[in-house]
């Protein structure tokens, strides 16, 4: 395969094509009887009480971040992980400190109490 | 015989020869072929993912002491299609109010996320889809589409219920995709390249060792890692049916439900062939080089012994509360990975040169240290807890 | 018209589009999905270049970590997401001749670099191994490294002492 980008492009679309073609299919042969009470929101068994919004807990938006900043790391270990065989013992020593420092930034949020669940 | 030995290059230049005979260009009858390949690939899958239904369905009747599906067919083998057909069936309700596009939208790109994983498994030494250098953080890639299509799931619903799982869901999946990176990190380590073609190479030519060998504590964490993403018990506090009602799932009905479904475990099989290439050698096995088919065999076997591993600690192990879910990741096991990865380069590179049997026992032995030191801090950890809650009783006792 | 100019037309075509849609839509959620689509289209420009890894750390930070991310604090700030006020103001020709001058001089400029044909660079070698060795290694890039992690440290601490402060 001349590019392998071409062939995975196209595993892509036919990937999101065949659920595609699985839900056109349930949309020729399924019965359609749309009625008020079928239609409504399910609230366990009842009418929906209140507004359709939730108090959002600021705690998601915590873990998110901290998924972001060691997400962001882990992306920039990737290459020092591939050049380890290649490389003198010095380089690993560098990636160590990598790690190290932003695991300093992990105890941090920790004694702060980010990463309790309230 | 040179089919058994190399069936796909035997299969393309047959099509070409067809397709260039009947005065088609090159480069079209290539594209031809490639999306023959294509979707006869993913249908295979599909038709793997209807079998796992009834995989799934056995093995949790014999988990729980029982039968079953055994009706329909010889050992109710034929039983996911009539479970295919009734969904097929059954109507599509929107609920109102609903987010038409994401609503749609979410299904498809849910099971999508899963199927783009297969284009860079290899299969046999000589059966792959594509030999792409950067696979493992492809996997990390297909795994963020995922968690973006629960949060559409979740929003479209319009429902509240759905949103709160939608979220609970989502902060599950990327708290546990930070360990499930590192754990990909060792192999990387080990092999020094992000291929998966390479990775299970270096396992399998020239005395390679499979990595669960060198690094079972990362197998370990991958594992478990890998159950958290999959949102499979005892992490699947999103979906509890008792709780909150199956979770972003809610407003979905009929096929779009179908393909949340199947393509959840789809997910589960293919991380247990994530497992099997990363750890357990792939398509390694005896004459495995020779023919390839006999590779790909063996690949689906450890596959299926991964995903029987999986569903094992599903059917066993009780659900975990949110809180607990959130502090053991974050305060044990990425802690641990990292703690890992730094021993696993260090000891990987100051081991580089020495014979095979000392490198496995070097890191073997790093590993079972690791261990040792984990279980003696969490241990203190525990003795100073109890004494505290001792000290604090006789405190309020005087 | 040659099949990378074909898909580097479609991709563009699909950039542009979903940046126009991301700030002109009303929902702010759909302006959030809208952005995933553009993030996606750069993914998509990066392996047509060749630039692999690059083109799979875009879908893993930017759409896996950032959009979810800006999706988060969308729904936790706002109770109710459609904008209602009006989508231009009284000064919009003004804008539009800056935006437009501004346009033609960056082609004008571009078009005058010395490599500025639409063909991509031949690469040599593997690409990858070339990247992660020049990260590493002391003549290279290895402080830039270094200091990446105190620059993530820094957010990390900064956030963690807003979120405190309140």
């Amino acid at each position: 395969m001349e590019n392998p980008w071409v062939y995975l492009g196209l595993f892509l679309i036919v990937g999101l094509l065949i659920p595609v073609a699985a839900i056109v299919m349930s949309a020729i042969l399924a019965p359609r009887k749309p009625n008020p009470i079928k239609m409504s929101t399910y609230e366990c068994g009842m009418e929906t009480v209140g507004d359709n919004w939730i108090q959002f807990k600021a705690q998601y938006y915590v873990f998110a971040l901290a998924f972001l900043i060691f997400d962001v790391e882990t992306v920039f270990l990737f290459p020092w992980a591939m050049s380890l065989n290649v490389m003198p013992l010095f380089v690993a020593v560098e990636g160590v400190i990598f790690i190290l420092i932003l695991l300093a930034g992990l105890y941090y949020i920790w004694q702060k109490g980010m990463l309790d669940w309230v | 015989m040179e089919f058994l030995s190399d069936p796909i290059k035997v299969i393309y230049e047959w099509l070409m020869l067809t397709f260039t005979g009947w005065s088609w260009a090159g480069w079209v009858s290539s594209l031809v072929i490639n999306l023959l390949a294509i979707v006869g690939f993913i249908s295979a899958i599909m038709v793997l993912d209807i079998l796992l239904v009834w995989v799934e369905r056995k093995v949790v009747a014999r988990f729980q002491d029982r039968l079953g599906p055994n009706r329909v067919g010889p050992f109710g083998i034929f039983q996911p299609f009539p479970d295919i057909i009734k969904l097929i069936l059954k109507e599509d309700i929107t609920p109102e109010g609903a987010d038409r596009v994401p609503f749609n939208l979410a299904p498809i790109l849910s099971l999508g996320s899963v199927l783009f994983l297969w284009a860079v498994v290899p299969l046999a030494s000589r059966i792959y889809g594509v030999d792409l250098n950067v696979a493992l953080l492809y996997l990390v890639a297909a795994g963020s589409i995922g968690t973006l299509s629960i949060i559409m799931a979740g929003w479209a619903s319009n429902n509240k219920y759905a949103l709160l799982g939608a979220y609970r869901m989502v902060a599950n999946m990327i708290s546990y995709e930070i360990p499930m990176v590192v754990a990909l990190l060792i192999p990387t380590v080990l092999a020094g390249s992000m291929s998966l073609k390479t990775i299970t190479e270096a396992q399998s030519t020239n005395g390679g060792v499979w990595f669960v060998l060198v690094s079972p504590l990362g197998a370990l964490i991958f594992l478990i890692a890998a159950i958290a993403e999959l949102g499979r018990s005892p992490f699947d506090l999103n979906e509890g049916e008792s709780e909150i009602v199956s979770g972003y799932h809610i407003e979905y009905s009929g096929m779009k439900f179908g393909l949340f479904y199947a393509g959840e475990l789809l997910h589960a099989f293919t991380f247990g062939g994530f497992v099997a290439a990363l750890f357990f050698g792939g398509w390694h096995g005896p004459w495995a080089e020779q023919y390839p088919l006999l590779g790909a065999f063996y690949f689906v076997a450890k596959a299926m012994f991964g995903y029987w591993v999986i569903m094992w600690v599903k059917y066993t192990v009780p659900r975990i509360r949110i809180d607990h879910m959130l502090a053991f990741n974050w305060k044990f096991l990425t802690p641990l990975a990292f703690a890992l990865l730094m021993v696993t380069a260090v000891v990987h590179r100051v081991l580089l040169d020495v014979p095979t049997w000392l490198y496995v026992a070097g890191m073997f032995l790093s590993n079972v240290i690791l261990v040792w030191i984990t279980v003696e801090v969490l241990r203190a950890q525990a003795r100073r807890e109890r004494e505290a809650k001792a000290s604090a009783q006789l405190a309020a006792a005087d | 018209m040659t099949a990378e100019q074909i898909i580097f037309f479609l991709t563009g075509a699909l950039i542009l589009v979903s940046a126009l849609m991301v700030v002109t839509t009303r929902n702010l959620v759909h302006a959030a999905l809208w952005l995933v689509s553009t993030l996606f289209g750069v993914a998509v420009l990066f392996a047509s270049l060749d630039a692999t890894f690059l083109a799979v750390v875009q879908v893993v930070v930017y759409i896996g970590a950032i959009a979810i991310l800006f999706i988060f604090a969308v729904m936790l700030t706002r109770r109710n997401l459609l904008d209602k006020v009006p989508q231009t103001n009284a000064g919009w020709p003004w804008a539009a001749l800056v935006a437009i001058s501004a346009f033609a001089g960056l082609v004008f400029l571009v078009g005058q670099m010395p490599n500025a044909g639409a063909q991509k660079n031949v690469v040599f070698g593997d690409p990858l191994m070339a990247l992660s060795m020049a990260l590493v290694s002391p003549d290279a890039y290895v402080l830039a490294f270094e200091v990446a992690s105190i620059m993530l440290l820094a957010a990390l601490v900064g956030a963690v002492y807003i979120a405190n402060r309140k």
